[in-house]
């Protein structure tokens, strides 16, 4: 990326995280938020730019760094047909866009028991029997904003190949948009966790995981857990600053926690 | 995208790569054939296909598998301006032409039929083909001249049966084999490997293996199919009368290139009580009432037939699915 932009996006995000007055902010572009325009600074997340906007997330924001998958985004850009999936949170705001956040994909989430179930490939259509209506299309692919093979996942999981829909969802963050945009109404993440846990039942526990439950198991970490759970909350919190500050993270994470309306995180 | 959550994506694209490059070849040498194995092969009939490259290897050939194919479609759409059922064979042809490729070997009578139609479909339509192009937007165009080849074509008009014969290093002699080849071999007639009425594809091949082939009035007549799931009773009919007439004939196994026939004729014959001969449920059916006899015929894939008399061990035959196994009857004719 350029220096030019770099600099843009930096003075972007000042007028969101420190409040600078609008006069010193140059760039501008003009989104739609569920139809209504807003003007806002150029360059900033599409999860900024809504909070700009007066808006404040109860759902549909988590973690802001791309992993958790809780602030699922549709939009459309000026001169495209193309409807366009993103996570608010690491997309950034272009002018003319129009969007709606997803923050919730409706998908029933089947009941199992993973210690009777075999781990083997048939499991999967036994749960997720809509997994056969899959007619290739891979708009599903094309949602992913982890630009994960959806489709080719799900056709792993049509012929019972455990290892390779893990291989190829492992890292599935579960925001839902595939499933929203399936024409075959297949809910593809919630498929490919119980073919992760199927084809992790049948692996082989590691030996370090075996060393480590061995060592909690004969007390070595009992008597530091104990002290914690001893602790005031006001004193666990101090704990976590001074670790932060030894590491030397905390201080730009809680600037960027701090909006331009002084909310925090929803 | 945070830097650390780069860093975290980051192996992702290597081992995607890596899991590709395992599982599907992409490099198609000179006896190599791009090879479609489809879902049942992947799973309920993975004997099928064990006992296909265990063959075509003692032919000097590799079924290379297609890297990144998707489902064949199952069962071919008759509705011509539904495209989308046609995305998933089509998406298959652009996997063929990534590979520079022409020709698409596949083993399952089902992925034959629907892809072959579908190619037929879109290469007689200019605008379908283009229209389903221009959907997938994310593929190189589809150019169209992808042929669609059964495994048994192959043998038949490229390997050929006396080059076959010339390998067979166990001769069925004395073995009597019927063959089965249901509806998606040969129906319609344009895709069809064989006169729809009066085939001999399957029954020069077990010949030139040394066996018998039992003729039957059924071997073209459908199994059931996926009556199987809701109506269950029309596919045991059907299947009786299949086995029946085989067996009647003396034939010692069956021989399919179909996972779903396979599947009605072993459940099916299987479902007859083991004692003396007993009188068909359905009394509403058109057909008579017959008394039927249990018969236990198992039931064989013809690459597993094949892969037998070319001298594949046991292992490389994949009878472990079979319901009924073949290798009594087998040992017992021909000594296996």
């Amino acid at each position: 990326m350029g220096q030019e932009i770099m600099e843009r996006i930096r003075e972007a995000n000042e007028a969101v995280i420190t409040g600078i007055d609008d006069a010193d902010i140059k760039h501008w572009v003009t989104i739609y938020i569920m139809g209504k325009a807003y003007r806002v600074p150029a360059d900033i997340t599409l999860m900024q730019a809504i909070e700009y906007a007066g808006y404040r997330f109860v759902r549909g924001a988590g973690c802001r760094a791309g992993f958790c998958g809780a602030c699922a985004t549709v939009y459309r850009v000026a001169g495209d047909w193309r409807l366009k999936a993103a996570l608010a949170c690491q997309t950034r705001v272009e002018d003319g866009m129009f969007l709606v956040q997803i923050p919730f994909a409706p998908a029933e989430k089947p009941t199992y028991d993973i210690e009777t179930e075999p781990a083997e490939g048939s499991v999967l259509l036994k749960y997720f029997p809509e997994l056969a209506r899959c007619v290739a299309c891979n708009t599903c692919t094309k949602a992913c904003p982890q630009e994960l093979e959806v489709m080719d996942y799900i056709q792993a999981a049509l012929r019972g190949d455990l290892e390779a829909v893990t291989e190829l969802s492992f890292d599935c963050i579960q925001c839902g948009l595939c499933s929203i945009r399936c024409p075959a109404e297949i809910v593809h993440y919630h498929a490919a966790q119980l073919a992760r846990r199927l084809y992790g039942k049948s692996l082989p526990v590691p030996k370090h995981v075996e060393e480590r439950v061995r060592e909690v198991e004969e007390g070595k970490y009992g008597e530091e857990f104990e002290r914690l759970m001893s602790l005031s909350r006001e004193e666990i919190e101090e704990l976590y600053k001074k670790e932060q500050r030894e590491k030397g993270g905390l201080g730009s994470r809680d600037a960027s926690r701090v909006t331009r309306n002084g909310q925090g995180e929803g | 995208m945070s830097n650390e959550a780069k860093a975290f994506i980051a192996p992702r694209a290597s081992h995607v790569a890596r899991h590709a490059a395992d599982k599907s070849p992409s490099r198609v040498t000179r006896h190599a054939l791009p090879y479609f194995p489809g879902c049942a092969l992947k799973d309920q009939a993975r004997g099928f296909e064990r006992a296909a490259q265990a063959a075509m290897e003692r032919l000097g050939y590799e079924l290379a598998e297609l890297p990144r194919w998707n489902c064949c479609g199952t069962v071919y759409s008759l509705s011509s301006d539904d495209l989308m059922r046609h995305v998933a064979p089509v998406r298959n042809f652009i996997r063929v032409q990534e590979l520079g490729e022409r020709r698409l070997v596949t083993l399952c009578a089902m992925c034959y039929n629907t892809l072959r139609r579908s190619a037929r479909f879109v290469s007689t339509d200019p605008e379908r083909l283009q229209r389903i192009n221009a959907f997938m937007d994310e593929e190189p165009d589809y150019a169209g001249g992808v042929e669609v080849l059964h495994l048994l074509q192959l043998l038949r008009d490229e390997i050929g049966y006396e080059e076959i014969e010339a390998r067979v290093e166990r001769p069925l002699y004395g073995l009597k084999v019927a063959p089965y080849y249901g509806c998606m071999l040969l129906r319609p007639r344009e895709v069809g490997i064989d006169d729809p009425d009066r085939p001999e594809t399957m029954e020069l091949l077990f010949e030139y293996l040394g066996a018998e082939a039992v003729d039957s009035p059924h071997k073209v007549e459908c199994c059931g199919a996926y009556q199987t799931v809701a109506n269950p009773e029309i596919a045991r009919e059907r299947v009786l009368e299949i086995v029946g007439a085989a067996a009647r004939r003396g034939a010692d196994l069956i021989v399919t290139s179909c996972p779903l026939c396979t599947y009605n004729l072993e459940h099916h014959q299987l479902s007859v009580p083991g004692d003396a001969s007993h009188v068909t449920g359905d009394k509403s059916s058109t057909r008579h009432a017959l008394p039927v006899t249990r018969h236990v015929i198992p039931i064989l894939y013809f690459t597993q037939l094949l892969a037998f008399a070319l001298g594949a061990p046991g292992e490389e035959l994949g009878f472990e699915q079979a319901a009924v196994d073949p290798r009594p009857v087998l040992a017992q004719r021909v000594g296996g």
